[in-house]
């Protein structure tokens, strides 16, 4: 069993629903791409240029500020659902592990700050993937965190670096600045007045894109957006932080605005909606997670427009991370069938809201599993 | 869900399965790339799968010696054009100068520039032309710095800079 304490909140400090706007927002996550010198990227690797990506990592974080006191899990020494559970955190994507039920390749790993909500994901499509994960709408804080890590490891790794075309990466949708910002925001209002594809129409040309919570191809569920920066090449760090910033401040105003509207045009539909969804976590005995995350929705709503008051979003984004297959299998000390996830799962979201959304209490639940 | 028709327009394939609430029902709706994007569900464009390999393939579908471009490699890695047509993945980092200018002229398209602008990077052990570039991207950040009042950076970027300028003297 592999132990989450060294890794800072247990790399949950994104869900505390901190950060501005954190009804709207859920996260707020910048990465940026960086590869090793004189090496093939990561589809191209071979175990010799994986291994000494790794150990020049290693030789690296000796000398940074921001890792030295940090945790480093080689991925193919981690249990595989320890693998699973860092997935449904975020924490690690499905590229660094390798296809679902294969052994991980050669090398992989991730490190942790102690000190910093900052990680370092290595081996990945690219060699270092550096990644800062806050709660709320928080791009520019999440740029300067990694940007400052950037510049420490930079000094010490031999980057592939162009003159012309600036970081270069395995994906030439990387390339330049190797900057990915994104904010993942939930925007009930704008699709229950139907108004999400206006609010969104016209991200391209702004070289922003979106998508739905669960990454590529994936359907949107939950009324659950993810909008980030698709260009990388041709603009500072800085201006395609501000971009993003201003599109996501745009969006969460018109969001409100809709959420005042349905208020105001259908108080009665949207209280209904709001306490349906409530009152079906209460009591169902089976759920699917895509049904939770819609039915979650619909309390993160509720919550947002103060008719769910003693139900926190702090509450209502552990449940979104807890209630994952992975997660229920360590709560329940073993491999459970899918029938028996959507009871475990029903059971679990009925005990936190039955304690009137208390977080210690609903904690107190999760802490058991989150610590083994 | 592999034969599923879209239900907008009955024709093509379903492959955006969105999942929503209505009157507290839930229900899932099955569409194809197209009526999805026309009903905003799906992202514009994404940039690692698709749409890369659509930049790609009118790239190259548009020369007449395709054949001779698939067949360029990169002398590091191996790498072939026509494996990059189809893995949207280059293999190193010598396949940006290997594939000659179809590599600008997709970056072109993918992000409407192929030249940098972003942060300068600063290698181990630098040569005194590789430092003053970087000098003059700090100086760039510095003055945006002081542009948004952001004077706490401002002074850790003066700092940077002063000790740059020496080091680079002293070389």
């Amino acid at each position: 069993m592999t132990r989450f304490g060294f890794v800072p909140d247990h790399g949950l400090d994104w869900l505390e629903a901190s950060g501005e706007h954190s009804d709207v927002v859920l996260s707020t996550r910048v990465r940026i791409a960086r590869n090793l010198q004189g090496h093939a990227f990561g589809s191209r690797a071979r175990i010799n240029d994986r291994e000494a990506v790794l150990r020049c990592f290693r030789r690296s974080v000796e000398r940074s500020q921001m890792l030295k006191d940090g945790t480093l899990l080689v991925i193919p020494e981690v249990p595989v659902r320890t693998q699973e559970i860092l997935h449904e955190r975020r924490l690690v994507t499905r590229d660094l592990l390798g296809p679902e039920g294969s052994v991980p390749a050669t090398s992989a790993a991730i490190h942790f700050s102690a000190e910093e909500p900052v990680s370092v994901m290595v081996n990945e499509e690219d060699h270092f993937r550096m990644q800062s994960l806050l709660s709320g709408l928080r791009i520019l804080e999440a740029w300067q965190i990694v940007d400052q890590l950037d510049e420490e490891l930079g000094r010490e790794i031999p980057y592939a670096y162009h003159q012309e075309f600036g970081f270069l990466t395995s994906c030439p949708t990387n390339v330049g600045t190797g900057l990915r910002a994104s904010v993942f925001m939930h925007l009930p209002g704008l699709v229950l007045t139907k108004e999400i594809s206006k609010a969104l129409r016209g991200l391209g040309e702004l070289g922003l894109t979106f998508r739905g919570l669960y990454g590529e191809g994936s359907e949107v569920v939950g009324n659950f957006f993810q909008i980030s920066n698709q260009t990388t090449l041709g603009r500072t760090e800085e201006d395609l932080v501000d971009d993003l910033e201003r599109v996501v401040r745009t969006v969460i105003e018109k969001e409100l605005h809709a959420r005042q509207v349905l208020l105001r045009d259908a108080p009665a539909l949207t209280e209904d909606k709001i306490w349906r969804a409530f009152g079906t976590l209460c009591y169902s005995r089976m759920l699917t997670f895509e049904e939770l995350m819609n039915y979650l929705s619909g309390v993160r709503l509720g919550v947002s427009l103060n008719i769910l008051p003693d139900v926190s979003v702090y509450t209502l984004n552990k449940l979104m991370i807890f209630t994952q297959p992975a997660h229920l299998d360590q709560a329940a000390g073993r491999n459970l069938s899918d029938d028996e996830r959507d009871a475990h799962r029903a059971t679990l979201v009925r005990s936190v809201l039955a304690n009137d959304g208390d977080v210690s209490s609903g904690a107190s639940d999760i802490q058991g599993n989150r610590t083994n | 869900m592999a034969e599923m028709k879209c239900e907008q327009c009955g024709s093509l394939d379903a492959v955006v399965h969105l999942t929503q609430i209505v009157n507290n029902e839930m229900s899932t709706h099955h569409l194809c790339q197209k009526c999805a994007a026309e009903k905003g569900l799906q992202g514009s464009e994404d940039p690692s799968s698709h749409h890369l390999l659509d930049l790609i393939d009118k790239m190259s579908g548009g020369l007449s010696d395709a054949s001779h471009l698939e067949a360029i490699q990169c002398g590091f890695c191996d790498l072939t054009f026509g494996e990059f047509r189809k893995t949207t993945r280059l293999g190193c980092p010598q396949c940006y100068e290997a594939f000659g200018d179809q590599l600008p002229r997709l970056l072109r398209r993918i992000h409407g520039s192929d030249s940098h602008a972003g942060k300068i990077y600063l290698p181990p052990d630098p040569s005194a032309s590789e430092m003053e570039k970087r000098l003059e991207g700090l100086r760039r950040k510095l003055e945006r710095a002081i542009q948004v009042e952001d004077f706490e950076r401002a002074a850790d970027l003066r700092d940077e800079i002063d000790s740059l300028a020496l080091v680079k003297e002293a070389t």
